[in-house]
């Protein structure tokens, strides 16, 4: 009886403690949110987007160039990276399921996927940069770039091999060649699943920083030339979040506001186009 | 839309099935082309991960020439005097992660039980998503709201909560003890913790939901709580998933950049084991002092710092990726 009674504590207990657990997390993102939300939305005005950042001291001032800065080097980078991640996905599900390059592609690029950023923007800086010779958004590009590709090509497969081998069959016995099966059949099944991988990796790239601290750099003024530094938001904010100047901070507030919005947003979104089916 | 799309377009299927249009081997030509273009491209990834490592190691090789295999002990990182040693950077990189883990494996646990065994049905998927929205938040968002936030309310009211309890314990009170700053390795690893909490909660809750029903009820059956089926069952039978779930988050604190900046206080002096006091992690050294660095041999010991952090991380995500392999291997053998 006794024991009895220690068991079924022992087990309240655990299970409240899980409760816990879950309230903690809940609560640090709530908290966060709150914040971003009501510094950011205090700062927003028509300036923040048709302003330059301004320089220390100076009352108004926006993004304007590091809003467009960012848009530039995430949309590039997108480009360049999903036709790389989405064609090596494709080979992973439907040419290398059991081949030698097929398992050690999905190896290394399960590590690349979680791989420090910061390490990615200094082999970009060894091996763009310091040829080159001065810090670009090229580099940027370049950098972001390789953060996508594993997002979308990890994706991309998954989704692919969800696709039924009946509908390749289906496919095959009309005479269709291989290519033709994966781009018009395959592929297009798997879409709501590859869109959601981009959207994924367009949120994943949108904040981040350390890979641009030494590509991208930043730009006080507003470029839209590809070989020299370009603002962005993120290495503002962080230029502007560690200095002393109330201004500048304020204005790092409304640039954190304007990230966490359109990456969760993003987040929201992806998960909407695509739900999991296959979940019983 | 995957720009590839319009590639496919030369052939209709029904038209070459039908009447045979084009010859044999052009289409055949044509798949093979596309077969070897994404094989190529696969074949990047390998290639980026060789690039990473041997442009790194040319990188830092006039550091590993001048100070050689003392590099990694030594605890002098003195720039004017162009004397660098990997010491700090090294043990703040391990501390906070390790303090990460400290709080995020209990916590994560407890948010895979909950979403496994005791939420309601409606509320899994909210809740799941809402935790998963903690990892899609920039690093950048909680460095700067940790610096000015969550710091000033952790050096008020937590550090000094700390030091009177924690901090009186015999052996690990050392731990906490010194001035409350606010800012420092414990404040580091516990934004640490929030980050990497959605990575190990989720992979829980994904292994936990492949324990086969079976096996859960048979232990129900025998009279067991739901606390003894999961320590008793489940958590046995998914192990290494659940090790693998926790190595994975120990990769993503390894190797965090921005959050870690704004929070260690990027001291390069060793002061003492307190946690309360500030130091310097490796990516943080790395987004502080890499676009200052003016002379060859600091760029490339900051370059060589990249380097360790990026083996040390390969070996952790490696085990954290066979773990994870071994347990879905297992998945296919039982029924």
């Amino acid at each position: 009886m006794d024991l009895q009674k220690k068991r079924k504590l022992i087990n309240k207990l655990a299970l409240t403690l899980s409760v816990v657990a879950m309230l903690f997390g809940l609560f640090w993102l709530v908290w966060i949110l709150f914040t971003t939300l009501e510094l950011g939305v205090t700062r927003m005005s028509l300036d923040l987007f048709t302003k330059m950042t301004p320089p220390p001291g100076t009352e108004d001032g926006g993004l304007a160039n590091a809003i467009a800065g960012t848009l530039i080097l995430v949309g590039l980078a997108t480009l360049l990276g999903t036709p790389i991640g989405v064609l090596a996905g494709v080979y992973l599900a439907e040419y290398g399921r059991r081949t030698w390059l097929g398992h050690a592609t999905r190896f290394i690029n399960d590590i690349l996927l979680s791989a420090p950023s910061i390490v990615i923007g200094l082999f970009v800086y060894a091996v763009y940069v310091a040829q080159v010779g001065n810090f670009s958004a090229m580099a940027g590009v370049i950098a972001l770039a390789l953060i996508v590709i594993p997002v979308v090509l990890s994706t991309t497969e998954n989704m692919l091999k969800l696709v039924p081998d009946t509908q390749r069959e289906a496919a095959f016995a009309l005479g269709a060649p291989k290519r033709v099966v994966i781009m018009q059949v395959t592929l297009k099944a798997a879409m709501p699943g590859v869109i959601t991988g981009v959207l994924l990796a367009v949120a994943r790239i949108a904040g981040e920083t350390a890979p641009l601290l030494f590509t991208a750099l930043s730009n006080q003024f507003w470029s839209l030339d590809l070989n020299k530094p370009m603002a962005n938001l993120p290495v503002t904010i962080f230029k502007f979040a560690m200095s002393p100047f109330k201004e500048w901070q304020e204005i790092a507030w409304a640039g954190v506001f304007l990230i966490t919005l359109g990456v969760l947003g993003l987040n929201i979104v992806a998960r909407v186009v695509f739900r999991p089916k296959h979940k019983q | 839309m995957s720009p590839p799309t319009h590639a496919a377009v030369a052939p209709a299927p029904s038209e070459t099935a039908g009447t045979q249009t084009q010859p044999r081997g052009s289409r055949r030509v044509g798949d093979l082309l596309f077969f070897n273009l994404t094989r190529a491209f696969a074949g990047l990834t390998l290639l980026m991960l060789a690039g990473i490592i041997v442009s790194l190691f040319i990188g830092a090789w006039p550091a590993l020439k001048q100070f050689g295999i003392a590099f990694l002990w030594s605890g002098d990182w003195n720039p004017p005097k162009e004397r660098f040693g990997a010491l700090i950077p090294i043990y703040g990189t391990l501390a906070t992660s390790l303090v990460a883990l400290c709080v995020a494996v209990p916590t994560s646990f407890g948010i895979a039980l909950f979403l496994t065994e005791l939420s309601p049905p409606w509320l899994r998927r909210p809740l799941g998503t809402a935790i998963e929205l903690l990892a899609a938040i920039p690093s950048i968002v909680y460095g700067m709201w940790g610096l000015l936030y969550f710091a000033p309310i952790f050096s008020q009211y937590v550090q000094p909560f700390l030091a009177a309890t924690l901090g009186k314990i015999p052996v690990i009170g050392g731990l906490f003890d010194g001035p409350p700053l606010g800012i420092g390795i414990l404040a580091a690893g516990l934004i640490l913790a929030i980050m990497i909490i959605p990575f190990i909660a989720s992979v829980m809750r994904d292994v936990f939901t492949v324990t086969p029903t079976m096996l859960k009820e048979s232990a129900y059956g025998l009279g067991c709580t739901t606390w003894e089926v999961v320590w008793n069952v489940v958590l046995p039978y998914t192990k290494a998933g659940v090790i693998g779930g926790i190595m994975l988050g120990l990769g993503r604190a390894l190797g965090e950049t921005m959050a870690v900046t704004f929070l260690i206080g990027n001291m390069n002096v060793f002061n003492g084991f307190s946690l309360f006091l500030p130091g310097n992690s490796i990516a943080s050294a790395l987004a502080n002092e890499f676009a200052e660095a003016e002379s060859e041999l600091y760029t490339s010991s900051l370059i060589e710092l990249g380097l360790i952090l990026f083996v040390i991380t390969f070996i952790v995500l490696s085990l954290s990726k066979l773990l994870l392999l071994r347990l879905s291997k297992q998945e296919g053998t039982k029924t």
